[in-house]
């Protein structure tokens, strides 16, 4: 409306506007539609097709159909890549998201020296996960590793040593822990801004009627903060599904599969073994996954949208 | 009766008092775990003796500076490993990155934020829904794509270079969306005034709205410079040489070789840590706003 008014009288005003517009939008839409859009319109076509990275001259290139999503229920690499990543879901998610809020909470304090502590819980955040991998790895050296030593001393003697990385049944857990060390930090931050918008006058109100501490947690602090959890949850559970860098460096997935991931795969498959055609059918199934995802996060907090 | 109310004021002071030491307690703890693999880092790549940083691996002294320090490590990894040439990869394609990033990201926003023009709403719906398609998931084709695409200069393939790990992450539709919301709250009523005073659209753009949205930018900035620096998939596949190689690549190549060093790693891994850190401790404010913008608001 205001834009009607201010722009009355001035013809050419509007079209100049109109094409300033376009002016600063193309050079992102060109981007955008050169490396998302034509890459991910073209990974449902290749998806469909045997294409290789480098073509091979005694297999052409041709559709064919859906053998590459055939295919995928036949490849155990594919299938414990997805059940790992669920089960990260499963594991790393709760856990992250409960301690991400205990410590939004714990620094949120109006205790001295809060910040030193905030900067040291996000400092994993800042520092790369190749890096972490690698620092994490001879953590979990066998034998004397430093992980091992600690076991060892809190249990008198009766934990350990374990061969962290090369066990098929911990190697995946001991990826989850760093995870969960490295990443943890972030979300604790997107908890404290929102714990930091509590009106507190719902906490002053609060203890005039007489409620406890843990009866204000409960009452006002986990409904308040009832988006943020949606937000957390979802975003660390489509974060699960991206798990590649630490797997990449430490294990590549190995020992026997036992830590491998979809993206892994998908770079296994199309980058290692130079199969486009059937990687782009993985990635198309992880976008689904991914894209459920956040269909079910909009949906729940539209929900709420419309409840108050 | 003085006397209760003194006596319970003293035990509730106790109480607060203990309180409070456990609170610290606990967060001394967290410290402890937070920090010490990157203790152990920074504190093993100063140990000049392998065997030793490997044998300390087992006490309390894998977290001390004990034993033969120097700094021998580091000047391993400048000679035999090329390091400043790693470094410098990184540090260019995340500067080209983030600023060209900033430039056009901020550029569309401002169009979709404050100026009329047809397919506004349509664009808008679009650069939203493209938030969700995740690079993961674009890779491989793309991969194929700039294998075969044609750079200035006759060059038939994008491989091998710095431009293939930088264009394709300029514009990003997250970065877009988060300078939308901030251009959109500005009032307009400054826009206007100059607009009477006759100011140009651009120059409303580079004389109004930029100077106010300093916060937008330092946060687009962070995250895009995170999300460069920690890049690692992208570079792994595009990249054969140390010729053009950030550091993640580099750091995981040198890691996939035998035997493994673990005095120079550690001083590797400190070298692409420490500058981030000091980094972020200098600018620890607007690091944290950048990680809360992310969240969406309830």
């Amino acid at each position: 409306m205001a834009d009607n008014r201010r722009t009355k009288g001035f013809p050419t005003f509007r079209k100049k506007e109109s094409l300033l517009a376009w002016l600063f939008s193309t050079p992102a839409i060109v981007l955008l539609i050169v490396f998302l859009i034509i890459p991910f319109v073209w990974a449902i076509y290749l998806s469909f097709t045997n294409q290789r990275l480098i073509p091979n001259l005694n297999i052409p290139t041709e559709i064919v159909g859906f053998r590459n999503y055939i295919r995928l229920f036949e490849d155990e690499a594919f299938l414990r890549g997805l059940l790992n990543n669920f089960y990260f879901v499963a594991v790393v998610v709760p856990i992250q998201t409960l301690l991400a809020l205990g410590l939004a909470i714990l620094i949120n304090q109006e205790l001295k020296g809060m910040n030193i502590f905030r900067t040291i819980y996000f400092g994993p955040v800042v520092t790369a996960m190749t890096v972490v991998a690698i620092v994490w790895t001879f953590l979990y050296n066998p034998g004397e590793g430093l992980i091992n030593a600690f076991l060892n001393a809190i249990s008198l003697g009766n934990l350990g040593p374990y061969d962290w990385l090369l066990d098929t049944k911990l190697v995946f857990p001991a990826i989850m822990f760093l995870s969960i060390w490295q990443g943890v930090g972030f979300q604790m931050i997107i908890y404290l801004a929102g714990l930091q918008e509590i009106p507190s006058s719902l906490y002053e109100a609060a203890q005039v009627d007489g409620a406890n501490k843990w009866q204000q947690f409960t009452n006002i602090t986990i409904p308040q903060l009832r988006n943020t959890t949606i937000f957390v949850l979802l975003s660390t559970t489509i974060l699960a599904f991206k798990l590649f860098d630490q797997v990449k460096v430490m294990t590549n997935g190995g020992p026997q599969n036992a830590s491998m991931t979809t993206m892994v795969h998908v770079v296994e498959m199309g980058w290692g073994q130079l199969k486009v055609g059937y990687a782009s059918a993985i990635s198309i199934i992880f976008f689904l996954i991914v894209l459920g995802v956040s269909v079910i996060q909009q949906s729940i907090m539209k929900e709420k949208g419309s409840e108050s | 009766m003085a006397k209760t109310s003194a006596t319970y004021s003293f035990s509730y002071r106790i109480r607060k008092a203990i309180g409070a030491w456990i609170k610290y307690l606990v967060m001394i703890i967290l410290a402890i775990f937070f920090l010490f693999p990157i203790v152990f880092m920074i504190v093993s790549s100063f140990k000049e003796n392998e065997l030793q940083v490997i044998s300390d691996m087992s006490s309390l002294n894998a977290l001390l500076p004990v034993g033969e320090l120097g700094i021998q490590n580091y000047k391993d990894i400048f000679t035999s490993l090329d390091f400043g040439h790693l470094m410098f990869n990184s540090v260019f394609i995340m500067l080209i990155t983030v600023i060209s990033g900033l430039l056009v990201n901020s550029l569309i926003a401002y169009a979709l934020a404050r100026l009329q023009f047809k397919g506004k709403g349509i664009l808008l719906g679009i650069v939203i829904a493209l938030i969700i398609i995740p690079f993961e998931a674009v890779a491989i084709p793309l991969l194929l794509f700039v294998n075969k695409l044609p750079w200035f200069g006759g060059a038939r393939s994008w491989l091998d270079t710095y431009h293939v790990q930088i264009i394709p992450f300029i514009a990003d539709a997250f970065s877009i969306f988060l300078f939308y919301q901030f251009f959109v709250n500005i009032p307009k009523e400054l826009e206007e005034a100059a607009l009477i005073d006759g100011a140009s659209l651009f120059g409303i753009f580079w004389k109004i709205i930029l100077p106010l949205s300093k916060p937008i930018f330092a946060t687009v900035a962070i995250l895009q410079a995170l999300a460069s620096w920690n890049r690692f998939m992208w570079p792994l596949m595009v990249t054969r040489g140390p010729g053009v190689r950030p550091l993640t690549v580099g750091i995981q190549s040198f890691f996939g070789q035998d035997p493994r060093l673990w005095g120079d790693l550690m001083a590797f891994s400190s070298m692409i840590t420490i500058p981030v850190l000091i980094l972020f401790l200098l600018f620890q404010k607007w690091f944290v706003q950048s990680v809360a913008s992310t969240g969406i608001k309830g």
